[in-house]
């Protein structure tokens, strides 16, 4: 029988199987990595870099880096902790982000990413990007404000529901989700509400309708356990990912 | 070239290959200033390719539009060779004249003008695209001309054949271009000679010679070669790299203008290696005025047995080439997102591994090569690994092309052998007083005088040709400035570092080139310059801070003039915003202001 591959994330062995990344591995061992655009559920996308890692000396992104034998994984060290935190700063600024108002608060991964990271303000100075609401839909709203370009949207629509109602459109700072749709909104596209495509948003962008703080705030998900125990929104009741 | 040609030269692509999306998006451009809703929905309904999808291709490439560009489309190059040959004021001029504002379409939609990123003229500048076609050499009364074209509506085709007269530039030789100096047009001999050694035998002749990849990286070419044979495949690629797109860099340009036949013959002798039946030139949509020319050459090739079926009278040697327009995208020189592109796709790099080599352009393996490496390696089969390696040095065997531009006496392409030092370039070129050299291009390095003694090679400086002087008595916060501009303008917004901080790193040079920054703002480029080099998805990315990080460490003097003796200083201007304030209340006298 052959020998059990490992690598070693931080000071702990994970044992690891071929074609696996660190975050596939570190996932099963139920080891935390910080990340926002991943989804086991899908192909790994490497564009939200909160993930990142030091992997013998070299950053990488451990949703898309495949895990080597001996290969040693800095997950946990100031200097890789201070990078994610500016990466959440950046996608902060970027969009319209004001968690008081945000009827994900509480649930939302972006925010509880920013929490794990010791993130204490948005630092850069703010885009202040003019973007819209769509709420044309009957069961689904889509806030483009809160939208930070993971495409698990774009992804689960194409992939699991075989519909391709989201995609991205323009380049770097202007690049944007968009709905294919005759009129672009949201209503005009045959989205329903029990879409993987709904189900899968990491932030307060795709929200369904109606149910707006069932739960209140305090006792959400990320506000009971930090997102390093709970893990991903996407994975729990739907009762929990939404106020 | 006969602009009303255009049209008719892009390939028609075959009814329902996805692939050929973006060609068709060239080909509607050009024939309509935009391309229309309906054919959007033409183009969904035929390929199988969701609208809104079609609409994110379209609003990724700058040479794209959704709404009416004027009838003349002006693009004037923006990049700081342009400048230092005063674009800027030519643009004014122009404008002025013509009563349309940057970015905007005239009213009677007779003209609109923008600015685009470099389009490779840096050496017969000031330049511009009318209609993607290039015009070098503007000043003054050219831009009065120009003007009166426009107004009095002169067919293209009517305009003076001298503008668009391209020079070849080419102001010093070595082994390679001297090699291929007698050539003339299509030698059946001499694909006989370059296909009769073994597959095997090439591989071990490239191998021996040292050929690395001249696009900058430097990857051993028949490593590359080998790799893409040996992967089991149905179909193999051969890509020819012709997105030359990197400020500063001409040369390919030159190359496919004098020795496009050598190209095809380099990109034959590579399909003929590694068993491929298809290739590809990805030419960038700034050279549109070459391709007419390319597809002369191809089809005389066709014509004389030299290219498509049974080449060289090789039974069963099958080989044609397509070429695919660019459309106005930086990051497709990435091979990744070229192969994204070739595939009708947004430009947007892949993850690596796997790498093109093995699954590439239809996920099949692919070899994509520089036009320079194409050609090099024709020449070493033709001459010899050892007439290669009696130039250059032990790790960087052979020649490099080096596009020079900026403040010298004679721009324009300089072969040297490579461990060539800066200081000879210098000299040959005519440049004086010269405070700096950027070489690579945007992405690349900026070397101060102390540090001439260096050389061009993998070993040194790597260079994918870009040479851009300045002298002493320019900013080089001018140069960065310009290239943060263009590292914004052109990411392509997949990954947050590259996004965000690319226009980041714009706004507070701006602040600072404007004398709004502090000492706070310096700690802030470099704390967004690390970032984006440590967590960036692709190269484009972590290259992109390069002119802070070169500047900041090799000129820290540019940064310390320009900022206040203050920790931080706001972006704007406070005592100018307040004026509202003081109209509203009435206060005028000096309590209503802030001393600054």
């Amino acid at each position: 029988m052959p020998e059990q591959q490992t690598f070693k994330l931080d000071s702990k062995t994970i044992p690891f199987r071929d074609g696996d990344t660190i975050m596939d591995a570190a996932l099963r061992a139920g080891e935390y990595i910080p990340h926002l655009c991943h989804n086991p559920e899908f192909t790994p996308h490497g564009s939200c870099r909160v993930c990142v890692v030091s992997a013998n000396g070299r950053h990488v992104s451990a949703c898309t880096q495949q895990a080597m034998n001996d290969m040693e994984v800095d997950n946990r060290s100031d200097a890789i902790m201070d990078k994610r935190r500016n990466l959440l700063q950046m996608l902060f600024v970027e969009g319209n982000h004001v968690c008081p108002g945000c009827e994900k608060s509480g649930a939302c991964q972006l925010q509880a990413v920013a929490y794990y990271t010791n993130m204490l303000s948005p630092h850069y100075t703010h885009f202040f990007p003019k973007r819209s609401v769509d709420a044309s839909h009957a069961d689904i709203a889509i806030d483009f404000n809160r939208c930070i370009l993971c495409e698990l949207c774009v992804r689960a629509s194409r992939d699991v529901d075989r519909k391709n109602i989201f995609s991205i459109s323009g380049r770097g700072i202007k690049a944007r989700l968009v709905i294919n749709s005759d009129t672009g909104k949201l209503g005009d596209s045959d989205l329903t509400a029990t879409d993987k495509a709904v189900h899968v948003c990491p932030v307060g962008a795709i929200l369904p309708k109606h149910r707006g703080y069932d739960k209140p705030i305090g006792e959400r998900l990320y506000d009971r356990q930090p997102v390093s125990q709970v893990g991903d929104v996407a994975a729990h009741d739907e009762d929990d990912n939404h106020g | 070239m006969d602009p009303g040609k255009i049209t008719s030269s892009i390939q028609l692509p075959g009814p329902g290959d996805s692939t050929l999306l973006l060609q068709h998006l060239v080909r509607i451009q050009a024939e309509f200033n935009y391309i229309p809703d309906k054919a959007v929905a033409d183009l969904s309904s035929s390929l199988g390719i969701p609208a809104a999808e079609i609409r994110g291709v379209i609003d990724f490439y700058s040479f794209l539009h959704l709404t009416p560009r004027g009838k003349y489309d002006i693009l004037f190059s923006d990049s700081i060779t342009d400048h230092m040959l005063g674009s800027r004021e030519l643009i004014t001029d122009l404008t002025e004249k013509l009563g349309v504002t940057v970015g905007e379409v005239r009213g009677d939609g007779r003209v609109s003008v923008d600015t685009t990123s470099c389009t490779g003229m840096c050496e017969q500048g000031p330049a511009l695209l009318v209609n993607r076609l290039a015009i070098n050499h503007l000043d003054q009364q050219r831009i009065e001309q120009i003007a009166r074209l426009i107004e009095e509506d002169v067919d293209l085709a009517d305009w003076p054949k001298e503008f668009f007269q391209i020079d070849d530039s080419i102001q010093r030789q070595d082994i390679l271009l001297s090699s291929m100096a007698s050539a003339t047009g299509a030698s059946p001999d001499t694909l006989t000679t370059l296909l009769s050694p073994e597959p095997d035998n090439v591989l071990d002749i490239l191998q021996d010679a040292g050929l690395r990849g001249r696009g900058g990286a430097g990857f051993m070419t028949a490593i590359k070669w080998r790799s893409c044979r040996d992967t089991a495949a149905e179909q193999r690629y051969v890509v020819c790299n012709a997105d030359e797109g990197e400020p500063g860099t001409f040369k390919d340009r030159v190359l496919l203008q004098r020795y496009a036949h050598q190209l095809i013959e380099g990109m034959t002798l590579c399909a003929h290696t590694i068993n491929a039946s298809k290739g590809y030139i990805y030419l960038r949509g700034e050279y549109l005025y070459l391709l007419e020319h390319l597809q002369a050459v191809l089809q005389e090739r066709r014509d004389l047995g030299l290219l498509a079926n049974n080449i060289s009278g090789k039974a069963g040697f099958d080989f044609d080439i397509d070429i695919h327009l660019g459309a106005g995208a930086y990051i497709c020189g990435e091979e990744s997102a070229l192969i994204e592109s070739l595939e009708g796709k947004r430009g947007i790099p892949r993850k690596r591994p796997p790498f093109p080599v093995t699954h590439g352009y239809k996920n099949q393996p692919t070899v994509v090569n520089n036009v320079e490496t194409f050609i090099a390696a024709s020449q070493i089969i033709l001459h010899g690994a050892e007439w290669f390696k009696g130039a250059g040095t032990e790790q960087s065997s052979g020649t490099k092309l080096l596009s020079i531009s900026g403040d010298c006496e004679r721009p324009g392409i300089y072969e040297y052998a490579f461990g060539t030092s800066i200081r000879q370039v210098l000299g040959d070129c005519g440049a004086h007083d010269t405070l700096a050299v950027q070489i690579a291009g945007a992405a690349g390095v900026t070397i101060p005088s102390e540090q001439f003694d260096r050389s061009i090679a993998f070993e040194d400086i790597s260079t994918g040709g870009s040479f851009i002087i300045f002298n002493s008595d320019r900013n080089l916060l001018d140069m960065v400035q310009n290239f943060t501009h263009f590292f914004a303008h052109e990411s392509c917004g997949f990954c947050t570092p590259c996004r965000v901080g690319s226009s980041l790193l714009k706004d507070l040079i701006d602040k600072l080139h404007a004398g709004h920054a502090g000492h706070y703002d310096i700690n802030e480029l470099n704390r967004i310059t690390i970032i984006m080099r440590d967590t960036s998805f692709c190269g484009l990315g972590a290259t992109a801070p390069n002119p802070v990080i070169q500047t900041l460490t090799n000129f820290p003097e540019i940064y310390e003039r320009q900022v206040q003796h203050t920790d931080y200083e706001p972006a704007f201007d406070l005592d100018a915003a307040l004026e509202e304030a003081r109209q509203v209340t009435h206060c005028f006298g000096p309590e209503a202001h802030i001393k600054s």
